[in-house]
């Protein structure tokens, strides 16, 4: 079946059969591997994205559901070579170990951030809890999102530096 | 809050993670991330059933089915004498099963096809014809004279696959005989699973042109994975490359070779194209290594004061069908014998009895630092038995019994030389943080009004870092590590390591060792691991032994490139050696502090002007034999309220001290903790993989299978003391594992003490609600 889907603001036309799950559609057409499969049963959130801006795991979508449809994923976080807030939040606070989670845990904690810009800690950790993370116990993925939250509010311009003088050569 | 890479002096700073970068942009490379051109996909056939003959397989379906390239079974493993391969335990585990399976979801026969789903669709139509053959599940049925003989392929016809003894038996009886006080005390350690959120995978690309095998592989133990691969497989090592790219978490799941790698590259050696398995939650959960599933039973002979004076320990161990548990080979219980803790006992005796029971095999995983996890949580648990028999307070009786600062070097009863602690201090830090008194207070009012609150201690000792080689090996390779520093012109540095983190840092904390030890900062250096190929030879990733094998690695190996640099800055600064110092960032002249030169000033020299008689370049390499393992510390408190409706437990707090001596990055080392408290609370109170009678795994995947989310994980609160490593080369112990293993006997001490005063002295974890609630209700006890 052909589908056309806009990824990251970029339009995208491909042929998938009807039962390509979006998030293999994403990894191994698209070859936007940042999005991460941990599970069988939709329990992990690993996989989770932005469909039209609503937060979906992609191991539980068909591709051909998102014909038409707009997707964000990890990769289209970064704007203009500046990292999101979010993501330099999660640098700034130790919020990830081995990364696996990070994607699909930064992506759940930009949906919150956009319904919720204030978020209490209790908030945070319900709106997260369909993200498992195995390395971090949470307790610094709480505190990088508070940190974003008053950074996108604009009470904080503080920025890593380190991303500053390296945060764009990796790309 | 992180600080900049480019600290200088970053040792013990918390230094902002170079690997992040990559990862916080969806930019990490993990083994399902690599796609090499004409790359097919493997797909595994798994047995129904726990135990059964296999009468015979039809893959003629499968074989037809479209993009299908290729259909193994284990007799076709067999003709390339792949059917089999050897464990780190020293047993042989099957491949594929020729003949029988022994447990449920082992591996029958394996698809390779164009596409993943491909694959998928032709193995549901691979047709195999089994026999059901009696089940054996429980490990004490399983050492009863008539069970069923489940390893056929032994000599010895027998379930029992190995005895072990460690201490003075005769002194624990005699002290055993005489002593006043007698506590025993049955504990089980349940079956669990490290489940890290990457599951294991492999893409094997046999290169017939070149006649050379690469191996991205999800592995804590590159270097060994390939040594063993050159064993089983026959191709030269020289021509195996392994390569451990980021690991999405190991925690122990990723140090054993697993068939689905072996299948993955005989099937690539039969095409000479590249194979990718990716194994799914579930096969991950039900076939991969489990954790624990030990039987045990203390024993605590002491004094009326509280004094204890012999430990006595015997435990059943349940392996699975092969025994495939990932120990050094002289050590089939792991490190078990560090069970007498903390204390001074005068002697111990522990035995430990292995079996084979249709399950999945494994046993030593997640953050276990070879079994130290059931040992510690053992002592730690009997600990309190004693401590509610006497009516003494648990944070008393410890102090009473803990092995005194000026022990150390201490050897305990079982014959470990413990390098260094202060365990009263640590202990006395998180009673007076977490006040103590005033909650034991709290705790008695409370009573009062019949409502339930419990506190819980755990003061363990840790046993990290293998090893040193007269002890330690793994299939015969004595457990060094090692590192590879080299300068280049600039002043900046590549550094290779023979460890393989799966998101503890190292590219961070190694670049910070070096950086200390050569004046620079963490950013001039480049840390790599993983690839086998270009890293120095070592034992890999896991048992906490990274900092102190391949960190005295990094830091000796550092130290012998200041020599040499020395000798560069006395040609540089036109004096003899004897007439330099180092004071950390620059080399000077001896009492003229401002005639300096610094590292980047003689890497450059070393390529552009090199005194007469040296070599050129500066680089060096250093294998490290560790004199001794490392022994963390901690004490861990644990406040609980339960809820006499529900039974269920609300962890109010959570407070760990650690004592790691010297630290590298406080703020990595408390990431640590977080995540392996989070595994012990799961530990505690979640997880659990029960089998029934015909050997179904009950909790095959996540839905069973409980990992805790962040509406489920308490608030940890952490903090430090430091008494280091006398002999380690930076003074530092390992510390990642010291969470899970000192966390579940606190979590499990505090509903205990909750209980109390019903009389409860125990009770297995996992605790779930239903177990406390019917504990409530056999007592009377309702909202």
């Amino acid at each position: 079946m052909n589908i056309r889907v806009t990824v990251n603001g970029r339009p995208y036309e491909a042929d998938v059969e009807p039962r390509t799950l979006l998030a293999y559609f994403l990894r191994e057409q698209l070859k936007l591997t940042g999005t991460h499969i941990g599970c069988d049963t939709t329990s992990c959130g690993a996989c989770t994205v932005l469909l039209d801006g609503k937060l979906v795991k992609s191991c539980t979508v068909l591709a051909v559901q998102a014909d038409g449809r707009e997707v964000l994923t990890v990769e289209g976080l970064e704007k203009n070579g500046q990292l999101h807030p979010l993501q330099s939040a999660f640098w700034e606070e130790h919020a990830l170990q081995c990364g696996y989670c990070t994607p699909g845990m930064l992506m759940a904690s930009y949906a919150l951030l956009q319904e919720n810009p204030a978020p209490t800690e209790e908030e945070i950790r319900e709106a997260l809890s369909g993200n498992i993370c195995r390395c971090t116990g949470y307790v610094n993925i709480v505190k990088a999102v508070q940190l974003a939250a008053r950074k996108m509010s604009g009470e904080t311009q503080e920025t890593l530096e380190v991303a500053a003088t390296h945060g764009t050569s990796t790309d | 809050m992180a600080l900049r890479q480019t600290e200088m002096r970053p040792m013990g700073k918390p230094i902002g993670r170079k690997e992040d970068p990559r990862l916080i942009r969806g930019k990490g490379r993990y083994v399902d991330d690599v796609m090499l051109p004409n790359m097919l996909y493997l797909c595994i056939v798994r047995s129904p059933y726990a135990h059964a003959r296999i009468r015979s397989i039809d893959t003629s379906a499968a074989l037809a089915a479209p993009g299908v390239k290729l259909v193994l079974t284990g007799e076709d493993l067999a003709s390339m004498n792949l059917a089999w391969m050897p464990t780190l335990a020293g047993d042989q585990q099957m491949v594929m099963a020729t003949g029988k399976v022994l447990f449920q979801y082992q591996e029958v026969a394996a698809v390779v096809a164009e596409t993943r789903a491909q694959a998928e669709d032709a193995a549901q139509l691979i047709e195999v014809d089994y026999e059901p053959l009696p089940v054996v599940v429980d490990p004490f049925k399983a050492l009863a004279p008539d069970a069923p003989v489940l390893r056929e392929d032994k000599e010895e016809k027998s379930n029992h696959i190995f005895h072990w003894e460690a201490g003075d038996r005769e002194e624990t009886e005699t002290l055993f005989r005489d002593a006043p006080v007698i506590v025993s005390q049955k504990v089980r350690f349940p079956r669990v699973h490290p489940s890290p959120l990457e599951p294991c995978g492999c893409v094997a690309d046999y290169d017939p042109a070149k006649s050379k095998l690469t191996l991205y592989v999800t592995s804590q133990a590159p270097h060994v994975h390939r040594t063993v691969l050159a064993m089983v497989s026959g191709l030269p090592e020289h021509q195996i490359q392994v390569i451990s790219p980021d690991v999405g978490g190991g925690f122990g799941n990723k140090v054993p070779v697993y068939p689905g790698y072996v299948i993955a590259v005989a099937a690539s050696l039969k095409l000479g194209t590249p194979v990718k398995w990716i194994e799914t939650r579930t096969e991950n959960v039900a076939s991969s290594h489990f954790a624990r599933d030990y039987h045990m039973t203390a024993e605590i002979a002491a004094r009326e004061d509280g004094k204890v004076l012999a430990l006595r320990v015997k435990t059943i161990a349940d392996h699975g069908a092969f025994d495939a548990a990932a120990d050094p080979s002289k050590f089939p219980a792991g490190l078990f014998s560090i069970v007498s803790g903390s204390y001074d006992f005068k002697a111990a005796f522990v035995e430990v009895d292995g079996v084979y029971t249709n399950k999945a095999p494994g046993g030593v995983a997640y953050r276990c630092s070879f079994r130290v996890t059931e040992a510690s949580y053992l002592i730690e648990r009997v600990m309190d038995v004693l401590a509610q028999r006497l009516g003494m307070d648990p944070a008393e009786l410890r102090l009473r019994n803990f092995i005194r600062k000026d022990q150390f070097p201490y050897k305990s009863p079982t014959g470990w030389v413990y390098d260094s602690g202060d365990y009263e201090k640590t202990l006395k830090l998180a009673l007076d943080r977490i006040g103590y008194e005033e909650l034991r207070k709290e705790q008695a009012e409370k009573r009062a009004r019949g409502e339930l609150m419990g506190i819980g201690i755990s003061t363990f000792t840790e046993v990290v870092g293998a090893g040193p080689a007269h002890l330690f090996d793994i299939v015969g390779i004595k457990m060094f590590d090692s590192a590879q520093i080299r300068f280049h012109p600039t002043g900046k540095v590549i550094a290779r390591l023979g460890v393989r983190h799966q998101g503890q840092g190292h590219e961070t904390t190694f670049a910070q060792i070096i950086a200390e030890e050569l004046g620079l900062s963490a950013d001039d250096v480049l840390i790599e691991e993983g690839d086998t190929d270009t890293a120095p030879y070592g034992l890999g990733t896991y048992a906490s032994r990274s900092t102190p094998t391949a960190g005295g690695a990094a830091a000796l190996c550092a130290r012998r490139i200041r020599e040499k640099a020395r000798k560069i800055a006395a040609h540089l600064l036109e004096v003899s050696e004897d007439d330099v110092t180092w004071d950390g960032i620059a080399f000077s002249v001896k009492g003229l502090p401002g005639r300096s030169v610094s590292m980047k000033d003689v890497a450059f020299a070393a390529y552009t002007n090199i005194p007469e008689g040296l070599e050129p370049g500066l680089e060096a390499t250093y294998y490290y034999n560790p004199p001794n393992l490392t022994f963390p510390h901690g004490a861990y408190i644990a406040v609980v309220d339960i809820d006499k409706g529900t039974g269920a437990v609300k962890v109010r707090r959570f407070l760990a001290v650690d004592d790691c001596g010297n630290v590298i990055n406080p703020m990595i080392v408390d990431g640590q903790v977080h995540g392996g408290l989070t595994e012990g609370f799961a530990i505690a109170f979640m997880q659990d993989i029960p089998y029934d009678a015909d050997g179904n795994c009950l909790a095959p995947n996540w839905m069973d299978y409980l990992v805790p989310t962040s509406a489920d994980t308490p608030h940890w609160e952490t903090d430090r003391t430091v008494t280091p490593s006398p002999h380690h080369p930076i003074g530092a112990k390992g510390v990642g594992e010291s969470p899970n293993v000192g966390s579940p006997a606190a979590f499990v001490n505090a509903v205990v003490d909750a209980l109390s005063p019903f009389g409860v002295e125990h009770i297995d974890m996992p605790i779930f609600p239903w177990k406390v609630w019917s504990i409530l209700r056999e007592h009377g006890i309702s909202e």
